[in-house]
């Protein structure tokens, strides 16, 4: 499906309206689709608007809905991402607060989420107090697990030899591994390894090897959530902001009609979604950088101290078994 | 009066000395001559690009970012440890040559060393 078929939400944007799962059956029968309401919902994110996938159709709705009560085999998980920990600069001299903040954000979501994804940069220098503080901070999540990959700078110095000891324990070659939770295969890549000069962010031979085998037994029909640090997509090259070799590892996934991509590394929300593919990029917990090409270099973004909880933030994910969609909802701290 | 012919001399020559060893850090960073020089991290940029040395200069890297950076060259002739805010790293250039060199973690960042 093209972006140009995108069903306008336009009317379905404000926050007073109804029932999700109504709402997305009704969308998923309707056709006249408007690139300008598309683009005008994307503005939303961030805000607490929640989207559902749902055969590449996205649906806007108010967040605080109870997505999954009663419905065997739905779940919700939990995206954070770039706690920074040990960032102590005037964008945020209190990651640890905002990284709590983010925990008890969690904690007071209407469903529950079984586990927490965290997208990387769990550290600001890969120091081992860094971790673990981090470590500590999430003890308090109601959800208990929590699954890593790495930043670049959970790598530093050692080419991720500590960060491997501390979480690779169950994981392939520099710290991909994958698994499965009621019917939806997760895939956790690592992008922040044996950089080249000039290049972006980069998966290796070896990854995607491991990776084309990974999936090679599923059935197409399995809903696919693959999450790395740095974009899978092209956002912004000029700054860093893709990985060279992601273009092999999305032709792996081809052949699975839901796949659904969250990285972290840009500290904003940004989302696409190109034919089975969704594309979702989530606010840091620690400090937010500024949109692709509006600033000098992609550094952190100072903002009034009053406005910083609004653009960190976390993403709630809720899988509905029936009719196999993918909500994203981004929460801000604020 | 041989004695202070000597004593002149010598004088000269710490002169001499003491202006090549202070008037290259004068001189602008990008100057052949510099036995010292200077780059600096400032946005994501390596400052100069470019860097032109004598054989035997130290180069000091300095990162003036809020986000850590490394110095790494592509052919593994040298290699920071990570460099937070207003941390440093140097490196004496002994053979002549040219030295490209990039930030590891955001390898976007590039940069080169002309030692002649």
């Amino acid at each position: 499906m093209t972006p140009e078929r995108y069903k306008s939400k336009e009317d379905t944007m404000p926050p007073q309206k109804h029932d999700l799962i109504n709402q997305e059956m009704q969308d998923l029968n309707n056709d006249g689709i408007d690139r300008r309401g598309f683009l005008k919902c994307m503005a939303w994110a961030g805000t607490g608007l929640i989207w559902t996938m749902s055969g590449g159709v996205p649906v806007s709705q108010v967040f605080g809905k109870n997505l999954n009560s009663g419905k065997p085999g739905n779940f919700s998980f939990a995206q954070i991402s770039d706690s920074h920990m040990g960032f102590n600069k005037p964008a945020n001299p209190d990651v640890v607060a905002t990284l709590q903040a983010a925990v008890d954000k969690i904690n007071g979501l209407a469903t529950a989420p079984e586990f927490l994804l965290h997208t990387g940069d769990i550290s600001h220098l890969s120091k081992p107090d860094q971790f673990d503080t981090v470590d500590q901070v999430l003890k308090g999540a109601s959800a208990k697990d929590v699954f890593f990959v790495p930043g670049e700078h959970d790598v530093l110095d050692d080419n991720g030899a500590s960060y491997l000891a501390r979480y690779g324990r169950n994981a392939q070659g520099a710290g991909w591994y994958s698994f499965d939770h009621k019917g939806v295969h997760f895939i956790g890549l690592v992008n922040v390894i044996n950089l080249k000069s000039g290049g972006l962010g980069s998966l290796g031979a070896e990854q995607l090897e491991w990776m084309h085998r990974d999936v090679a037994h599923l059935k197409h029909s399995t809903p696919i959530v693959v999450f790395a640090h740095i974009p899978l997509w092209s956002v912004y090259p000029e700054w860093g902001w893709g990985t060279d070799d992601s273009e092999q590892a999305l032709g792996y996934l081809k052949k699975f009609g839901s796949v659904t991509v969250l990285n972290g590394h840009i500290h904003q929300t940004m989302q696409k979604v190109e034919g089975n593919v969704t594309f979702h990029a989530a606010m840091s917990t620690a400090f937010p950088q500024p949109a692709p090409g509006q600033a000098a270099s992609p550094g952190p973004m100072k903002v009034p101290a009053e406005r910083l909880r609004s653009v960190l933030g976390v993403a709630d994910l809720n899988y509905l078994r029936h009719p196999h969609s993918l909500a994203i909802v981004d929460s801000s701290l604020a | 009066m041989k004695k202070m012919a000597i004593e002149g001399l010598a004088m000269c020559l710490i002169v001499a000395v003491i202006l090549l060893a202070t008037s290259p850090s004068m001189q602008a960073s990008n100057e052949a001559s510099a036995a010292v020089a200077g780059v600096t991290i400032d946005n994501f940029s390596f400052t100069p690009q470019t860097l032109t040395v004598s054989v035997g200069a130290t180069v000091t890297w300095t990162n003036r970012d809020d986000i850590p950076h490394t110095v790494v060259s592509t052919d593994d002739v040298f290699k920071s440890k990570v460099r937070d805010t207003d941390e440093t790293f140097s490196y004496t250039f002994t053979k002549p040559g040219t030295y490209n060199y990039f930030c590891s973690i955001h390898p976007k960042m590039t940069g080169k060393v002309v030692v002649q």
